[in-house]
C-alpha cells in the first residue's frame, strides 16, 4: 500500500511538472487560409454538438445508474411487452434527431465546404506543381513571375539530433533547406503528383491535404492570408523516411515574392550553366549532394542497408566503366542508374541538374572507399550529352 | 448406431482422444470455441506487446529503441494481428461456444469444417510474424512495413514481408469464410422448434449479419491482395500507372472490405451487449425489433460507404458528397441502438458485476468513438483529421473500447457458464477500472496531438507533440500491464473457484442458462421447445 501511495504521488508530481512547462494545444493551429478557417468552424461546431449529445446522454445514464439500482431495492418496471408501434415511435426520436443534425445542421454547411475545397478553377493567379518522392518534396512554378523555378526541398535537421547526440532545435524535424515561397493573398492552384509511392502534402494551418499519386495529377489550392512560416509534413506512409519529409512554406508579400523569384531565377540559370570542373570541385559539391539525397538509403559511409539498399563501397556499378567505345553511356552503368533509376532506386534526371549529377557520381567513384579505375571523373557536359 | 442402447450411445459420444490429439481432431463446438478464445487471448498479448514497443519509442522525440524500418513493421503487424488474430477469433470463439447453447442446438452444423477453420489460424499467425525471425537470421528485411492497409506502390516496393502477409491474409480470410458458412448454416437449420428468426437471441442476429458481410467482402480483399502479388512478381500493372493501372484502385478494393470489417468486428458485440444489459437490469431488452432492423440497416450501409477512408486521395465532388452523406446515415440506426441499450437500463433493477461494468463503460467509450466518427465523415474537416492521430484515437475508441472491451464484457459474462466456476469479482472490477482509466489516459491525448497536426505512422515527431505523447505512453503501459491481470483472472477461474449455479446471474434470460455450468460435452441431447 505504502508503495502504491508513493507511486501515486510520483505520478501526480510528474503530471504537474509536465503541465507547468508544457505547451499543450487543444485544437487546430491558427488557420491562415479560407479553407482552414472554414474547417476550424466546422470542427468547433461539430465538437459542440457532439459534446452536448454526449453530456446529455451520459447524464441520463448516470441518473439511471444512481437511481435504478438493485442494491437500493428498485423494482424493475414490468415492460408489458410494449406494442411494436409504441417502440417504433420511441426509437424514431433518436433517429429523427440525428437526421436533423446530419443532413441539416451539419450536412448543409458541409456541402458548401466541399464545393469550396474542390474549386480550383476560379481566380487562381498562379500554378505550382508539387512532386513527392522518397523522401523529399520538389516544387516547380509553372507560370507568373516565378515561371521555371524548380527546386528540391529536403529535411534540414541533422542526424545527430535524431539520434539524441545533439540538442534538438526549435523546429526539430520540421525544417528544410529550401522552403516553398508563396505570395500572400493569391489563390495558388496546386498540381500534385509523385514519382515513386503515395505521399500527402499537408500543412495543418492551410486546412488542405491531398494525396500525391504517382502517374496521376491531383489538384488542390491554397490562399495564404497572412505572412509567415508554416510547417507541416507528409501524412501518407511512404517508407522508412516518412517521418522525415517536412513541408515548410514561407508566405511573403507580393513584392518580396517578386524579388525572391528574380533572384532564384538568376541563381538557377547560373547553376544550370555547364562548365568544366576540377576533381576537387566535383568532389566537394558531390559530397553535399550525396549526403542530402543519397545517404538516407546508401548511408553516409556508402555501406548501404542490404538487401533493400545495396552498398556503394566496392559496388560493381560504382567502380565499373560508364562510357562505351562510342563515348555514349552504357546500359546499367553508374550514370544510367543515377539518371533513370531502377526498382527502388529513383530516377534523378528530373531532380538534379547536370552539375549535381556529375558531382555526385564523381564523389561516389572516388570517395566512400572507392577508387574507380575507369571513368573516374564525370563532367557536367557528359551528363548533359547523356540526357540528349 | 440405431441398434445401440441409449446409455451406451451417450458413453460412446463422450469418448474422445486425450492430450494434444483431442484438440487437433476435435469437432466439438465447445472445444473449438475454447481454442479460438485462447488463440485470441495469446495474439492479443502478442499484438499488444508490439504496440508497447511503439509507444516506448514514442515516449520522447528522437530515435531511442528502433530504426524507422522496424517501427513501420511493428505498426502494420500490430493492426493485422489485433484485427484478424485477436478480435475476429474472439467473436468466432463466442459464436462456437454460445450459438448452439442459445438456439438450442446440440453442436454447430458443420463440425469438421469448424475444426479446419480454427486450425488454419495458427499457421497464418506464424506466417505473419515469421519475417521478423527470418530477418534476425539475415533472410529478408523483416515483416510487412506498409501499415496494415498494404497500399501500393509502397507494398509493391516492399520486401518478402509483404508476400508473407498476403498469404497470411489469404489464410485468415479462408478461416473467416469457413466460420461464417458454419454459422449461417447453424442458425438457419438448427434452431430449437418454435424459435422463429424474430425470436432469436440478439447475439445470433449480430453474428448472422456479420457472417453475410464476411462472405460478401473477404473475397474482395483476397482478390485485391492477389492482384498485389501478381503486380509484385508476375509483371502485371493493376496498380501501376505506367502500365495503365491505378494505385488508388487498390484503396477502393481494400476498403470495400475494410469498412464492413469494422462492423464485422462490432456486430457480434452489439449482439451480446443487449443480452448482458437485460441480465443485469433484470428486465427484457428494449426494442428487440428496432434493434434487429438497425443491425440490418448498418450491415447494408457498411458496404456502400467505403471511400470515406480516403477522401484526400482525390475524387469527383459528387462522389465526395455521396460518400459523406451515406457515411453520416450510419449514425441513424446507431442512434436507435444506443437508445435501446440505454432504455433497457432505464428503470431496471441494476447491479454492477464486472460484465455490467464493462458494458456500461463500453456504451460510454464506444459513444465517444461513434461521435468522433460522425465528424470524420465531413469531407472538408476530414482533410485535417485524415491520417492524423485524431483518427488513431477515434478508431481505438471504436475497436479497443467498442471491440475488445465488449469482448471482455462477454468473457466475464459467460466465463462462469463455460468453466463452472465464478471468477474473482474483486479482481474483475479492478481489471475494469484499470482498463477503462488507462485506456482514456492513452487515447485522449492522441485526439489533441492529432488536432495539433501530428501525422500517424511516424517514428519520431516535432517537439510540440512531446508532452501528449509522453502521457499516452504512460497510459499505454498501464493498459498493457493491466491485461496480465485479465489473464490471471481467467486462468484462476478455469482452475477453480466458487461453483457457479446453472443460471449464474439472477436476471439471466435465454436457453444457455437452462443447462448446467459447465454444460455437458453435448449441449442439448433433447431439443428444447421455445414458445
Amino acid at each position: 500500500m505504502q508503495g502504491m501511495k508513493k507511486l501515486g504521488v510520483g505520478a501526480v508530481a510528474l503530471f504537474l511538472s509536465l503541465s507547468a512547462r508544457a505547451d499543450f494545444t487543444w485544437n487546430f493551429p491558427e488557420p491562415v487560409t479560407p479553407m482552414a478557417l472554414d474547417t476550424l468552424h466546422v470542427h468547433n461546431k461539430f465538437m459542440l454538438i457532439t459534446a452536448v449529445i454526449f453530456v446529455a446522454v451520459l447524464a441520463i445514464m448516470i441518473y439511471s445508474i444512481v437511481t435504478h439500482r438493485h442494491s437500493k431495492g428498485y423494482k424493475p418496471v414490468a415492460d408489458k411487452a410494449p406494442s411494436t408501434a409504441v417502440e417504433i415511435f420511441w426509437t424514431l426520436i433518436p433517429f429523427a434527431i440525428l437526421l436533423l443534425i446530419d443532413f441539416v445542421i451539419m450536412g448543409i454547411p458541409a456541402y458548401h465546404s466541399v464545393v469550396m475545397m474542390e474549386d480550383t478553377r476560379d481566380q487562381s493567379t498562379m500554378v505550382i506543381k508539387i512532386t513527392g518522392s522518397q523522401w523529399r518534396w520538389q516544387y516547380e512554378y509553372l507560370d507568373g513571375d516565378a515561371k521555371g523555378i524548380k527546386f528540391v526541398s529536403n529535411l534540414a535537421t541533422s542526424n545527430d539530433q535524431m539520434h539524441n547526440e545533439a540538442d534538438k532545435g526549435e523546429h526539430y524535424l520540421l525544417e528544410v533547406d529550401n522552403p516553398l515561397v508563396l505570395p500572400v493573398g493569391e489563390k495558388v492552384r496546386i498540381l500534385m503528383t509523385a514519382s515513386d509511392v503515395l505521399h500527402n502534402w499537408w500543412v495543418p494551418q492551410f486546412g488542405s491535404s491531398r494525396v500525391a499519386v504517382p502517374g496521376f495529377i491531383r489538384e488542390t489550392w491554397v490562399q495564404v492570408e497572412k505572412a509567415g512560416v508554416y510547417r507541416g509534413q507528409c501524412k501518407e506512409l511512404c517508407g522508412k523516411g516518412h517521418g522525415y519529409m517536412p513541408v515548410v512554406v514561407n508566405a511573403v508579400s507580393k513584392e518580396e515574392f517578386a524579388q525572391w523569384a528574380n533572384k532564384k531565377q538568376d541563381e538557377q540559370k547560373a547553376a544550370n550553366d555547364v562548365k568544366e570542373m576540377t576533381k576537387d570541385e566535383l568532389l566537394a559539391q558531390g559530397k553535399v549532394v550525396y549526403e542530402k539525397n543519397c545517404a538516407v538509403c546508401h548511408q553516409v559511409t556508402g555501406a548501404g542497408l542490404p538487401p533493400a539498399f545495396p552498398a556503394l563501397t566496392g559496388s560493381k556499378i560504382a567502380t565499373g566503366p560508364i562510357f562505351g567505345a562510342d563515348g555514349k553511356y552504357q546500359k546499367d552503368s553508374h550514370l544510367d542508374r543515377v539518371l533513370n533509376g531502377k526498382g527502388v532506386m529513383p530516377a534523378w534526371k528530373a531532380t538534379l541538374n547536370d552539375t549535381e549529377i556529375a558531382a555526385v557520381i564523381t564523389y561516389e567513384r572516388n570517395a566512400l572507399g572507392n577508387t574507380a579505375a575507369v571513368d573516374a571523373l564525370v563532367q557536367p557536359a557528359q551528363v548533359k550529352a547523356a540526357r540528349e | 448406431m440405431s441398434t445401440t442402447t441409449v446409455a451406451h450411445h451417450d458413453e460412446h459420444h463422450d469418448d474422445h482422444p486425450t492430450g494434444i490429439m483431442r484438440w487437433l481432431t476435435t469437432t466439438n463446438h465447445k472445444d473449438i470455441g475454447t481454442m479460438y478464445l485462447t488463440f485470441s487471448l495469446v495474439m492479443f498479448l502478442v499484438g499488444g506487446s508490439m504496440i508497447l514497443g511503439i509507444r516506448a519509442e514514442l515516449f520522447k522525440p528522437g530515435l531511442q529503441l528502433m530504426n524507422p524500418e522496424f517501427f513501420n513493421q511493428l505498426i502494420g503487424v500490430h493492426a493485422l494481428i489485433m484485427i484478424f488474430a485477436a478480435l475476429m477469433p474472439a467473436a468466432t470463439g463466442f459464436a462456437n461456444w454460445m450459438l448452439p447453447l442459445q438456439i438450442g442446438a446440440p453442436d454447430m452444423a458443420l463440425p469438421r469444417l469448424n475444426n479446419w477453420g480454427f486450425w488454419i489460424l495458427p499457421p497464418s499467425a506464424i506466417l505473419l510474424t515469421l519475417p521478423f525471425t527470418l530477418a534476425l537470421f539475415g533472410v529478408g528485411d523483416g515483416a510487412l512495413a506498409t501499415g496494415w492497409t498494404f497500399y501500393p506502390p509502397l507494398s509493391v516496393q516492399g520486401g518478402i514481408g509483404v508476400d508473407f502477409a498476403i498469404f497470411a491474409v489469404h489464410l485468415l480470410g479462408i478461416s473467416s469464410v469457413l466460420g461464417s458458412i458454419n454459422i449461417i448454416v447453424t442458425i438457419y437449420n438448427m434452431r430449437a422448434p418454435g424459435m422463429t428468426l424474430m425470436k432469436m437471441p440478439m447475439f445470433a442476429w449480430g453474428w448472422l449479419i456479420t457472417a453475410f458481410l464476411l462472405i460478401a467482402t473477404i473475397p474482395v480483399l483476397a482478390g485485391a491482395v492477389t492482384m498485389l502479388l501478381t503486380d509484385r512478381h508476375f509483371g502485371t500493372h493493376f496498380f501501376d500507372a505506367a502500365g495503365g493501372g491505378d494505385p488508388i484502385m487498390f484503396q477502393h478494393l481494400f476498403w470495400f472490405f475494410g469498412h464492413p470489417e469494422v462492423y464485422i468486428l462490432l456486430l457480434p458485440v452489439w449482439g451480446f451487449i443487449p443480452q448482458i444489459l437485460q441480465t443485469f437490469s433484470r428486465k427484457p431488452m428494449y426494442g428487440y425489433k428496432a434493434q434487429v432492423y438497425s443491425l440490418w440497416a448498418i450491415g447494408a450501409l457498411a458496404v456502400v460507404v467505403w471511400a470515406h477512408h480516403f477522401f484526400t486521395a482525390g475524387m469527383p465532388v459528387p462522389a465526395l458528397l455521396y460518400f459523406m452523406y451515406s457515411t453520416m446515415a450510419i449514425s441513424l440506426p446507431l442512434a436507435v441502438l444506443f437508445y435501446c441499450w440505454i432504455r433497457t437500463m432505464w428503470k431496471g433493477s441494476m447491479s454492477f458485476e464486472t460484465p455490467m461494468l464493462f458494458t456500461v463503460g463500453w456504451i460510454i467509450l464506444f459513444g465517444i468513438g461513434g461521435l468522433t466518427g460522425l465528424v470524420l465523415a465531413d469531407v472538408a474537416a476530414d482533410a485535417q483529421y485524415h491520417n492524423s492521430y485524431f483518427v488513431v484515437a477515434h478508431f481505438h475508441y471504436t475497436l479497443f473500447a467498442g471491440g475488445i472491451m465488449g469482448i471482455m464484457a462477454g468473457v466475464y459474462y459467460w466465463l462462469p457458464k463455460m468453466t463452472g466456476h465464478m471468477y474473482n469479482e474483486k479482481l474483475g472490477k479492478t481489471h475494469f477500472w484499470l482498463t477503462a482509466i488507462s485506456f482514456n489516459v492513452t487515447f485522449i491525448p492522441q485526439f489533441f496531438v492529432g488536432l495539433a497536426g501530428m501525422p500517424r505512422r511516424i517514428p519520431d515527431y516535432a517537439l510540440q507533440f512531446a508532452e501528449f505523447n509522453m502521457i499516452s505512453t504512460v497510459g499505454a503501459f498501464v493498459l498493457g500491464l493491466s491485461q496480465l491481470l485479465f489473464v490471471y483472472i481467467i486462468i484462476s477461474c478455469v482452475k477453480g473457484g466458487k461453483k457457479a449455479t446453472d443460471k449464474v446471474w439472477e436476471g439471466a434470460q435465454g436457453l444457455e442458462w437452462t443447462l448446467p455450468s459447465p454444460p455437458p460435452y453435448h449441449s442439448f441431447t433433447e431439443q428444447p421447445v421455445v414458445k
